[in-house]
């Protein structure tokens, strides 16, 4: 399985911070898991929801596989 | 040096404990970002301050160490806050010291367009009309864009 979280907003829209997936085959990659989940969850499917794979960022599609921590993040606001 | 933290801090105290760090360095400017009491034209009542822990570190660190480098800083500190917070408190505090004052200036303002958009925090304030999430500005968008 894979531990997915969800910050700000997207925690509010999701209804929960963190849910526990088992990942379909298809779902090798940030790409493919984003459509996966985004059918129950449209809020994901935002291009400005940025997706971070064991707590790192990075450009374009990354591989996902169980055991990862998924994070779903909205657009960031510090400062 | 990196600290995020749910504690409140005081930046005077900060600013002092830095510059006693800095023996030798010819200038230090630092900067205080502190909880707003209106926004919009409505009154504050508080923030809530979201981050993710692990990721959240490192995304600051790496800021301050591109700054390090591409300003040539003797050093630089950035305080983040996170929780829950009372208008008026201090959020963030970056100093940086160099040995002139523009590397300095430019250091702080570079950190802080770099934490607003891109430093996994996520601001929630709470006002008359109950809470509603904040999200970088255009305008906060257009400025880290000018540091390329």
């Amino acid at each position: 399985v894979a531990r997915l979280l969800f910050f700000g907003r997207l925690r509010e829209a999701i209804g929960t911070g963190a849910l526990t997936e088992a990942l379909p085959d298809h779902v090798r990659d940030t790409g493919t898991l984003r459509a996966w989940l985004g059918a129950d969850y449209p809020a994901l499917l935002d291009s400005s929801v940025r997706i971070a794979v064991n707590a790192e960022l990075g450009p374009g599609d990354r591989a996902v596989a169980d055991g990862d921590e998924i994070a779903f993040l909205p657009p960031m606001s510090g400062g | 040096m990196i600290r995020i933290q749910p504690d409140p801090f005081e930046p005077g105290a900060e600013l002092a404990a830095f510059a006693g760090r800095m023996p030798g360095a010819g200038a230090i400017a630092s900067f205080t970002g502190l909880v707003r009491a209106e926004s919009d034209g409505a009154p504050v009542s508080g923030l809530d301050l979201e981050h993710y822990p692990g990721l959240t570190e490192k995304a600051v660190a790496a800021i301050g160490e591109e700054a390090q480098a591409r300003f040539g800083l003797a050093g630089l500190l950035i305080v983040h806050r996170y929780g829950a917070m009372a208008p008026g408190e201090p959020i963030v505090f970056v100093a940086a010291a160099s040995g002139h004052r523009r590397a300095a200036f430019e250091a702080v303002d570079y950190m802080m367009d770099r934490l607003k958009t891109e430093a996994p925090f996520w601001k929630r304030e709470h006002g008359p009309d109950g809470a509603r999430w904040i999200e970088a500005r255009p305008a906060d968008l257009e400025e880290r864009v000018r540091w390329g």
